[in-house]
């Protein structure tokens, strides 16, 4: 929870020295509060304030890095209940199942598709981030063995599953410096699991039947001194799990379940046979409240459309739904390719520029300021005017990257087709093209055959 | 249970039974978020229509073709096959009266509608192009000429309401209210409908739907809010059955019709249309939706057992 400025003050010495950089306690007080101030610059706090203050200024659910370096996952750190309130801090990492009874070439193809399923997307790279090892066979050598096999994979972070506190630190041993995931400390192991948590620096799933359960088991941890949790709560049928992710959001967040201030693990892979329904219960934990999202398998089919998901809840929920106005290239594009015009509206964009993919006719689209108007809406109001196009063409500098004299326009905007011409001269040949987006591709693919 | 904090409501989502008979089925009454049953109602399950078209589409994914290629021609079979494959509602989208494409006149459609209305009993959604005016004119000429059963008319936008909805008043039909992913002005059209005369238990609230990958998250937002809104701030303006069109926004997509051959990375096309439509399908339905459009049948199947899991 953030302090007000008189809650930390209580906490300085009021002795107004100055050295922290402010003239008074009260003010460096407000600077921190402000988040302007580091608190290491007041040299006369004490130990016991110090940790006073990091207690009390603690988000409500702890960010948990599993992972090192720059491929690490950051789970957790959590604010919110509804999307729309602020946006989600971190998206859920999602983990591809491998097991000790696996057979190799199983294991080699899954490995396989860990470092192909990749998906480019407006900017970003969308994949699953962390390996799950799991014993199944209880056998700490086929285990060793497996975590050995796999723990190069590039960009892997990793989970060890494993009852067994020896089976957890073999895994660990060979992970060494890179931060698993230590999967599960039980009321019948946590001693041991703590320890082992706390002796590599890794972080630890608890795993109880209740929330009571895990509330007790996160206390223990934090009373030994280990702090990166990530909570299970053993539920493995969709309504209680769904309904657990809630109580853990909701009691973390009001303040009133402190124990469960910590991200989650769910285990989709463990409540269905079925491909298709495993990846609506991944569905289900991505929009409430999925810290990590164990799956059975790593298939296009399902994971890409989980992560689209991702990439959606995850999102800015202030983004204005508009886009950049300038060039976008599109495809292979080449000095012939043709030129396209819609609006700045985000979801115009992403269809007309989807659809121009799907094509598979290099083009250049350009997006014209509409001020997140629609293209018939922004006709209407005067935004997508032929003067207007035929400006923001020119201003793009378009003609000095292609030879191909062509502009095609919104078929729902054919109107603007003789101001434009007018506007651009006689070098520039106006087109009309199709007035829905689906006919893009057919009417693309003519155009240059 | 464990003792975790609960949401008071002091609003009630209102109740609306559509269709008429033992195919009737009621929406709504929700006094609690989606699934949130541990501290309110959710007295009736979300129901799930699926799409039949009044001309063959010529674009719909390979998928669906392979389902429903066959009765493409006839509107009366394909509705048929929706209901024996088990769903709550027909939506029947008159395609062919689109200005950009066939442009048939209302009179047209209407004889369609008229042949699929007799020969099915399960509440029957009749849908338009999504052009305001033609809509206008064909929803109207529908609302009019089917007066032995109600329908269920959209989309209702601001720029025909009052024609299709006086047509809806007077033959007691219901009507979906689309506005364009935004609370304001879903709010507005609700305002509007209601200050026309239509009563509250006959309009829908259609808040528009983005697709996965496109925009689904707006969407999914201004229903949390309606939700929000409705439940715990008692806005009775947005205290309607959300309804969602989704199949159409999926399958539409490349994501959905691309093949594995041309994007091995994507997987099985097969599936991932169905996975893409019911993962949707779930987004919305844990953000409020009451009654969704789909339009395959696995689909159907997938969410129908999830529904039964979340709803115990
Ligand atoms: S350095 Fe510390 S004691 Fe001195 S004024 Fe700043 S806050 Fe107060």
């Amino acid at each position: 929870m953030a302090l007000s400025g008189i809650q930390i003050f209580k906490f300085l010495p009021k002795t107004n020295c100055g050295e922290c950089g402010v003239p008074t306690c009260l003010a460096f007080a407000m600077s921190l509060a402000a988040g302007k101030a580091e608190l290491a610059k007041c040299p006369y706090v004490s130990e016991a304030s110090k940790a006073a203050l990091s207690e009390a200024s603690a988000p409500p659910i702890r960010t948990v890095v599993i992972g090192s370096g720059d491929s690490a996952v950051k789970v957790g750190g959590e604010t919110v209940l509804f999307r729309h309130e602020k946006t989600f801090v971190n998206r859920p990492g999602l983990a591809l199942l491998l097991t000790d009874t696996m057979e190799d070439a199983e294991i080699a193809a899954r490995v396989k598709r860990f470092g192909e399923l990749r998906y480019p997307r407006v900017g970003l790279i969308l994949k699953g981030e962390l390996l799950a090892i799991e014993s199944k066979s209880g056998d700490a050598t086929k285990f060793k063995a497996l975590v050995d096999k796999v723990k190069d994979v590039p960009e892997a972070n990793f989970v060890l599953i494993a009852n067994d506190v020896a089976l957890l630190k073999a895994g660990a041993q060979a992970l060494a410096g890179k931060k698993p995931l230590l999967c599960a400390a039980t009321a019948a192991n946590i001693d041991a699991v703590g320890a082992l948590a706390k002796e590599t620096a890794c972080p630890v799933v608890v795993r109880a039947e209740s929330l009571d359960g895990v509330a007790a088991l996160t206390a223990k941890l934090e009373a030994m001194g280990v702090k990166d949790i990530v909570i299970d709560t053993g539920s493995r049928k969709i309504r209680e799990a769904f309904i657990d992710q809630l109580a853990l959001r909701r009691g973390a967040l009001s303040g009133k379940n402190k124990a469960w201030g910590y991200p989650s693990i769910v285990f989709p892979n463990e409540m269905t046979q079925d491909p298709i329904m495993e990846s609506l219960y991944a569905a289900t934990f991505v929009a409430k409240y999925g810290g990590i999202i164990v799956l059975s398998d790593f298939r296009g089919e399902t994971l890409f459309p989980i992560l689209l998901e991702r990439l959606n809840i995850y999102a800015d929920p202030q983004r204005p739904m508009v886009t950049e106005p300038k060039v976008y290239e599109i495809g292979n594009v080449t000095e012939n390719s043709p030129l396209l015009v819609t609006s700045n509206f985000a979801l115009t964009y992403f269809i007309v520029s989807g659809e121009i993919e799907a094509s598979r006719v290099g083009a250049y689209l350009l997006v014209v300021d509409t001020e997140g108007l629609s293209v018939l809406t922004a006709w209407a109001a005067g935004k997508f005017a032929g003067d207007l196009v035929g400006a923001a063409l020119k201003k793009s500098g378009i003609a000095d990257r292609t030879k191909n004299r062509k502009v095609v326009i919104p078929g729902l905007a054919a109107i603007i087709s003789g101001d434009l011409e007018e506007e651009l001269g006689p070098d520039w040949n106006v087109i009309i093209g199709p007035r829905e987006a689906s006919h893009i591709v057919p009417f693309l693919k003519q155009m240059v055959a | 249970m464990v003792d975790f904090p609960k949401v008071e409501s002091n609003g009630t989502i209102k109740e609306t039974t559509l269709g008429s008979g033992d195919k009737a089925f009621t929406i709504g009454g929700e006094s609690a978020y989606p699934f949130h049953t541990f501290e309110g109602k959710m007295p009736h399950a979300p129901k799930l229509a699926m799409e039949v078209w009044d001309i063959a589409p010529s674009e719909w994914a390979t998928e669906l073709n392979v389902v429903f290629g066959d009765v493409y021609q006839d509107p009366v079979a394909w509705a048929k096959r929706c209901v024996e494959l088990g769903a709550d509602a027909v939506m029947l989208t008159l395609a062919s009266t689109d200005p950009n494409g066939n442009n048939a006149p209302a009179a047209q459609a209407v004889e369609t509608v008229k042949k699929v209305s007799k020969e099915i009993r399960s509440p029957l959604i009749v849908w338009g192009v999504e052009n305001d005016a033609k809509d206008g004119e064909t929803l109207r000429a529908v609302a009019e000429a089917i007066d032995d059963r109600p329908l269920v008319l959209g989309p209702v936008v601001e720029g025909n309401y009052k024609q299709v909805g006086a047509g809806a008043i007077g033959y007691k039909h219901f009507v979906v209210a689309n506005s364009p992913i935004d609370i304001n002005l879903a709010k507005q059209l609700n305002i509007l409908l209601g200050n026309l005369g239509v009563k509250d238990q006959y309009v829908l609230m259609d808040p528009s739907v983005g697709g996965l990958g496109y925009g689904l998250e707006y969407t999914y937002s201004v229903m949390e809010r309606a939700r929000q809104a409705a439940l715990t701030q008692g806005d009775d303006k947005l205290q309607f059955p959300l309804f969602c069109n989704v199949g159409k926004e999926v399958w539409k997509t490349k994501e959905a019709k691309t093949s594995e051959q041309q994007e091995p990375t994507w997987g099985v096309a097969k599936t991932r249309g169905i996975a893409m439509e019911a993962m949707t399908t779930v987004a919305f339905l844990l953000s409020g939706a009451d009654l969704v459009v789909i339009r395959h049948p696995e689909t159907l199947k997938t969410v129908r057992q999830y529904l039964a899991e979340m709803m115990q």
